[in-house]
């Protein structure tokens, strides 16, 4: 390798770094906040773990937290099942519907957050329903449907369509066809789309925002009314074990993704 | 599969999809036609011009044009990180590269306004960057609560929507076209501009698309790094919302973004079906 | 010829204003090779997915073994299919697989385990239990997708294009395994495909359709020595199928000049069409044969030349392992036996017929 291509990768790997240096500098600085022992940020009061067990002894935080976990657990999984019968639905429709369906579909997801959550809040007001737990999941519900829609579609178009075919040939019924054959093969995508939909439901402010009533708080709407206040030193303890988890959950997804796609290559190599 | 089957079968592929038909409409498609109706009346339920002609009001129009741009600059920015960048990630071994892209991901799943709030104590008065500057014995700078600390908080909230696109666009691209190209007399730079930053438009697009929405329409960004004095058009529907509880004029507002919005939407899809 | 098995009554199928069968019947003999033959879009895969009850006839019905079961849902037919592309199950192992017919009809453990383990011997797969198919080559996939059908002991094979996607010398490789399987399971393959190679080597009767119709039906050597028309000549084999005039009984004219024929009964001086084979049509020296002509062409071809000859305006193609150089001024001559005379189409629809791809 010539002296110039050595300083042309020198520069390359220099500029990637800059750019993970931008995109970690505040989340590592967030995470030294939890263990800093001073309540003001930007002073250094010595180390402690004193944040993370006050955390779980804030009733308020930990209400919020449950409200922001169940939500999310519940919208992803709702949304699961009904986006799973939609795509076997929107799969057998003509061009023309699907289309149609498929439109509709992007428009939680290119929409602009806000428009989206003003406009269910004038939903759920005009139809004089109290805004609380029950408007934000149905609105989590509604930006959620479509991740998973859109992570089992490309899956069920390469979906061998003889597969379900072959089951019947061999003997199989229709509904054992589905759940023997069609749903294994979907399943990554499935498992993707839930835990994408979760983690969306998790981190979402804007939308909750608007479609939340009084008493009713999440982590992100929490921490947003505490910004001006200052924010509670539990919030960043809190966080960075979401911020942990998270990055659990994201790497098994990355693996199950690489697996199959490591199944599906060495399956076309043959 | 005989056709009794087959129908029957379809039937029941339609009755799947009814949940999800009967949730997109109340839950998407209602809500939206609701904006605009809102948007178009008045309190009494006549039609009217008047809250959209609001935007035109001295304060709002400052917001909008403020808005378009900061977010015009934040999605400037953010392609001129984001091209180089995925050129080089696109270089690197596939291991590496799919890791290095998960690892761009990552930083979103940290609370988003956390996050930002952080840039407050990075860019403000007695912030990292001015302690430092002051230990250095140089003049502390004034980041916190101006435009630039509105772009650089758009620019790292929305930098992953961009790249992911572009790698995606590039990574697609078969070596063997840029290697025809070589073939064919085409120096770096020429393959370069009539080869792979061609093929590349539609990741492009759809990145100025995923970056331009959201950093028009935040509201988050610049009330934290803002301070409450510089009003984007975000804030400005948000508090005819939940602090005017004005809905019609709130309702008006958004109706101006949807236009940027369909805008946008039409153009991804025109480029979109050229990709096709 | 032995017990007939499946037979195909009346059936025309239509997929919108498409016509893909016409009023075909069709009769499928016990212990048969039969192969459907056709370029695509000629109707064969869909008779084939009509037989295995994935598509239901607009009219007419399907017999098997002289029930009706035109109505019966693919899960209850007595038959199975080895699909195009395999459609192996790609969540499950190999022996999960091949077992999966034997295990929705809830058959004891140790049952189904002989049976896979016999259907892996009979296809070369021992020891593949549980490998993922998708990491097993296209040849080792179509095996399994063949053991997945067998073990579930059908009467009849259905096979879609099984080889397709198999390089030249593993299909040839397979064809003769294929031959070798079915004798020795003693059932009935009905075989689809396009390449007359696979047809001619393989079958005991091959269909030859297009657009819907039946076009010939017969032994390999039936099709291949005696085509009945213009479209069964021209896709199977290379064949010089030119127009002609029938001038009597045993003498034929073409563009001008006079050829004796076996066949009788054309009438007198009508239009018809004749097909002589390539390596039928023997090079002379120029004026000792029935017309003279100009090579124009000549290819090497490994076990003969290929050559052009232009014959008063029209192209004669013609194998011998005697090469003559472009340009050569040459006499052709036909053994009277070796002209094949074929009836012209007269309606408009039997036109269609022949007009193919």
């Amino acid at each position: 390798m010539t002296n110039e291509k050595v300083r042309a990768r020198g520069w390359k790997r220099f500029y990637i770094a800059l750019i993970f240096i931008f995109m970690y500098a505040p989340i590592f600085l967030l995470i030294i906040q939890s263990f800093n022992k001073s309540k003001s940020r930007g002073h250094w009061g010595g180390f402690t773990l004193g944040w993370y067990v006050s955390l779980f002894h804030d009733a308020d935080v930990m209400k919020a937290f449950g409200n922001t976990i169940l939500l999310a657990v519940i919208s992803s999984l709702v949304a699961v099942v009904i986006g799973t019968m939609a795509v076997i639905a929107m799969s057998r429709m003509k061009m023309k519907s699907r289309q149609l369906w498929l439109a509709v579909t992007n428009v939680p997801m290119l929409n602009a957050d806000i428009v989206t959550g003003v406009s269910l809040m004038l939903l759920f007001i005009t139809l004089r329903i109290e805004l609380g737990f029950g408007t934000v999941l149905l609105a989590h519900i509604t930006f959620n449907i479509p991740y998973v829609i859109l992570n089992i579609l490309p899956r069920y178009r390469e979906l061998n369509p003889h597969i379900y075919e072959a089951a019947l040939d061999l003997g199989a019924t229709p509904a054992q066809a589905f759940f023997k054959t069609v749903l294994p093969e979907i399943a990554p995508g499935i498992t993707s789309g839930g835990l994408m939909a979760f983690t969306m439901s998790l981190d979402d402010f804007i939308i909750t925002h608007f479609t939340t009533g009084a008493g009713m708080a999440t982590l992100p709407t929490k921490i947003y009314a505490e910004v001006k206040l200052g924010i509670k030193p539990e919030m960043y303890a809190l966080s960075a074990i979401i911020f942990v988890t998270v990055l659990f959950l994201l790497m098994m997804v990355n693996r199950v993704q690489e697996g199959s796609e490591n199944k599906r290559k060495a399956g076309e190599e043959a | 599969m005989n056709k009794k089957t087959k129908t029957r079968t379809n039937t029941i592929a339609g009755f799947l999809g009814l949940p999800y038909e009967v949730y997109a409409v109340i839950f998407i498609v209602i809500p939206l036609i609701m904006v605009v109706w809102y948007g178009f009346t008045d309190a009494s339920g006549h039609f009217t011009l008047s809250n959209v002609a609001s935007i035109a009001q001295p304060s709002n129009i400052k917001a909008l044009w403020l808005s378009v741009l900061l977010s015009v600059g934040a999605t400037a920015v953010c392609l001129l990180l984001s091209y180089p960048l995925c050129m080089f990630l696109v270089e690197t071994e596939k291991h590496a590269n799919s890791f290095l892209t998960m690892m761009l991901i990552v930083p979103m799943w940290m609370n988003f306004m956390l996050r930002t709030y952080a840039w407050q104590s990075i860019l403000e008065k007695t912030g990292i960057i001015n302690t430092a500057l002051t230990a250095l014995r140089l003049p502390t700078l004034r980041m916190i609560n101006t435009p630039g600390a509105i772009i650089l908080g758009m620019v790292y909230n929305f930098l992953p929507f961009m790249i992911l696109p572009i790698y995606n666009s590039l990574e697609k691209i078969d070596k063997n076209v840029i290697n025809a190209a070589r073939d064919l007399g085409a120096d770096a730079r020429q393959t370069f501009i009539r080869v792979i930053f061609p093929l590349s438009m539609p990741g492009v697009v759809s990145g100025i698309t995923m970056v331009f929405i959201p950093a028009l329409t935040t509201f988050v960004v610049s009330s934290l790094l803002g301070g409450g004095k510089i009003l984007l058009i975000g804030n400005v529907i948000e508090q005819e919302f939940t602090l005017a509880y004005d809905w019609h004029v709130g309702s008006g507002l958004s109706c101006v973004l949807l236009i940027f919005i369909v805008i946008s939407i039409v153009i991804s899809t025109i480029t979109d079906k050229e990709d096709a | 010829m032995n017990k007939e098995l499946i037979r195909l009554e009346h059936i025309s199928k239509s997929f919108g204003t498409k016509t893909v069968l016409d009023d075909l019947s069709l009769t499928i003999h016990e212990n048969e090779f039969m192969t459907l033959l056709g370029p695509s879009g000629c109707g064969k895969t869909t008779l084939l997915r009509i037989i295995g009850g994935f598509e239901m006839p607009d009219t007419g019905r399907v017999l098997f073994a002289g029930q009706d079961i035109t109505n019966l849902p693919p899960n209850r037919r007595q038959l199975n299919t080895v699909f195009q592309n395999y459609a192996l199950f790609t969540h499950m192992d190999v022996a999960q697989n091949i077992a999966f017919g034997l295990s929705i009809k809830k058959k004891s453990k140790s049952y189904i385990d002989d049976k896979v383990n016999y259907a892996l011997k009979l296809v070369g797969l021992e020891g593949f239990e549980h490998r993922q198919v998708t990491r097993l080559s296209g040849g080792q996939q179509q095996r399994v997708a063949i053991a997945r059908a067998i073990v579930n002991e059908p009467k009849v094979l259905l096979l879609d294009e099984p080889l397709a996607a198999l390089d030249l010398k593993l299909r040839q490789d397979m064809q003769y395994e294929l031959i070798q399987l079915k004798n020795e399971l003693g059932i009935t393959f009905l075989y689809v495909t396009h390449d007359q190679q696979e047809a001619l080597t393989m079958s005991d009767t091959i269909v030859v359709m297009n657009q819907g119709y039946i076009q010939q039906m017969g032994s390999p050597e039936a099709i291949y020595n005696e085509p009945e028309n213009a479209f069964v000549a021209d896709f199977i084999g290379d064949s010089n199928l030119f127009p002609a005039k029938f001038i009597r009984d045993e003498l034929i004219s073409i563009d001008g000049a006079q050829f004796k024929c076996v066949d009788r009964g054309f009438g007198e001086n009508a239009p018809v069409d004749i097909v002589i084979r390539p390596e039928d049509v023997e090079i002379v020296e120029a004026g000792h044969g029935t017309v003279d002509g100009n090579v124009t062409d000549l290819i090497f071809k490994g076990v003969h030349y290929e050559m052009c000859i232009d014959v008063a305006g029209r192209e004669w193609v013609c194998h011998s392992t005697r090469p003559h150089i472009v340009g050569e001024h040459v006499g052709i001559e036909v053994d009277p036996f070796n002209i094949q005379v074929m009836k012209k189409p007269e309606s408009e629809d039997e036109e269609a017929i022949t007009a193919n791809e």
